[in-house]
């Protein structure tokens, strides 16, 4: 069974319905003892940093933590790769699970923010979950705070420099953008992760 | 040292719905119907739209209670964004639309009427699920005008004054349309869906003056709406409108101009867009 975390942040519904139609078995659940049988762990979120606090108040951290220590793959998906890091600008009292270092920031004052669309993976080295993916290949992004450079970084994309748009490190996978939303590509990335 | 922008602009496929139904019509009257919505949004992303808008354009409650269930079913099968709009008036109406699998929600008269309404959605949802609608109606002309025609005003006149309709373009206000653009940013809209209502329907091309005013006053992005006729209109509207994002409705429904050759005119004049999809 795949968990994809429910913390009251963003649009579970939609990522829930796009890996159901890729196959998985699916459930959207707000209780750490769901988190803790699964197999295969998502956390969504879109909108603000702040609302990860309820991960902490609700056991689901504690639970997301010792599952991903256990090898179970982990997905976080645009707010949710964020929480991998230390924390957020956006909500400095906030700590993320801290699997990698640093602090997600905001796009400077001179760009269009947030940065909305569809823009291109420059990907880097190999990565279990982007296998299969033309370089270029152009995925939807909607956000307005962005993780810190990292080795981790799977692939790279370019809005007013580059900043990581996927990440990997062991059993732990983030992206940025969408891929419930990013059409045929999106389609193919999550089936890349539904297959590790 | 600067990298190429890669991020692309982007085409969207907006779909009328009355009661159910896919409709276009020219100037916000005379109806016609392009077919279920649904299978259109699917058609469309299919052949490459960036992004699905689906407007309900009902007029009464009865006519719009079946707007949830084509959301609904809309969702199900459409993997790129999906923006709706249409009678929103409050938190609820924006949740239950979101609900149904809604990405964003454009908002229109209602936060014309109470701009807070703006904030309490990106509030809980977040600014990056609230689009604000703005139908424009130029103040500096009455009929619509050919390219040349609107360069040449343009020209005497740096400023492009255009004011706020609500209802559908039923009822103007006073409000100056740029001046709304900014404030509905400092409330916490997402993104601004500009609409000319001289150009709507006519397929004589977007206004590039009244888009590219507003692109410039405001830090999010900005979808121009309403004059598409021909594959080189979103050209014209990214250039020198300064557009984020180019909706049209008609003429991909009914198969005049599709979406592809949009998109390779756009690849063709060095405008970064996903093409082929």
């Amino acid at each position: 069974m795949v968990a994809i975390v429910d913390y009251g942040a963003g649009n579970v519904t939609s990522v829930a319905k796009t890996l159901r139609f890729c196959g998985a078995d699916a459930q959207v659940t707000n209780r750490p003892e769901d988190v803790l049988v699964a197999s295969k762990i998502v956390l969504p979120g879109v909108g603000h940093f702040s609302s990860t606090q309820r991960l902490q108040e609700s056991g689901l951290r504690d639970a997301i933590l010792a599952r991903a220590a256990k090898e179970v793959p982990f997905l976080g998906i645009c707010v949710g790769m964020q929480w991998m890091f230390g924390g957020s600008s956006e909500a400095p009292d906030v700590p993320g699970a801290g699997w990698l270092p640093g602090r997600c920031e905001r796009f400077p004052a001179d760009a269009k923010c947030p940065h909305v669309g569809w823009n291109r993976l420059q990907l880097q080295g190999e990565s279990p979950l982007l296998e299969g993916l033309p370089q270029g290949t152009f995925v939807y992004f909607t956000h307005s705070y962005f993780v810190p450079s990292t080795p981790a970084a799977s692939a790279l994309t370019n809005y007013q420099g580059l900043f990581p748009a996927a990440i990997n490190q062991g059993n732990l996978y983030g992206v940025q953008f969408h891929p419930e939303k990013s059409g045929d590509a999106g389609l193919h990335i999550l089936r890349n992760f539904l297959r590790l | 040292m600067s990298l190429p922008v890669t991020l692309a602009r982007r085409v969207i496929a907006c779909l009328d719905v009355h009661a159910g139904c896919t409709v276009k019509g020219v100037q916000f009257v005379n109806l016609r119907e392009a077919g279920d919505p649904a299978e259109l949004a699917w058609r469309h992303a299919a052949s490459g739209a960036d992004e699905i808008v689906l407007l309900d354009i009902s007029a009464t409650h009865e006519e719009r209670s079946t707007l949830l269930t084509t959301v609904r079913r809309t969702a199900e099968r459409l993997f790129v964004p999906f923006c709706v709009g249409g009678g929103i008036r409050t938190l609820d109406d924006a949740a239950r639309v979101l609900e149904c699998g809604a990405d964003k929600v454009s908002l229109n008269s209602a936060a014309v009427q109470r701009p807070a309404l703006i904030t309490e959605i990106a509030n809980r949802f977040g600014s990056q699920a609230v689009v604000l609608a703005i139908d424009a109606q130029r103040a500096d002309i009455q009929q619509p005008i050919t390219q040349q025609a609107g360069d040449l005003l343009n020209k005497k006149n740096n400023i492009v004054l255009a004011n706020v309709t609500v209802r559908g373009g039923r009822k103007a206000t006073n409000w100056d349309a740029t001046d709304w653009a900014r404030e509905a940013e400092c409330c916490g809209a997402g993104e601004i869906l500009l609409t000319c209502m001289q150009r709507d329907g006519t397929k004589q091309g977007f206004d590039c003056e009244l888009t590219a005013q507003i692109a410039d006053a405001v830090r999010v992005p900005v979808i121009a709406s309403g004059g598409a006729g021909s594959p080189a209109h979103f050209v014209e509207v990214f250039r020198e409108g300064r557009a984020d994002a180019a909706l049209a409705a008609s003429i991909f429904h009914f198969g005049e101009h599709a979406i592809a050759s949009v998109k390779q005119a756009m690849a063709n004049a060095g405008i970064p867009v996903r093409y082929p999809c």
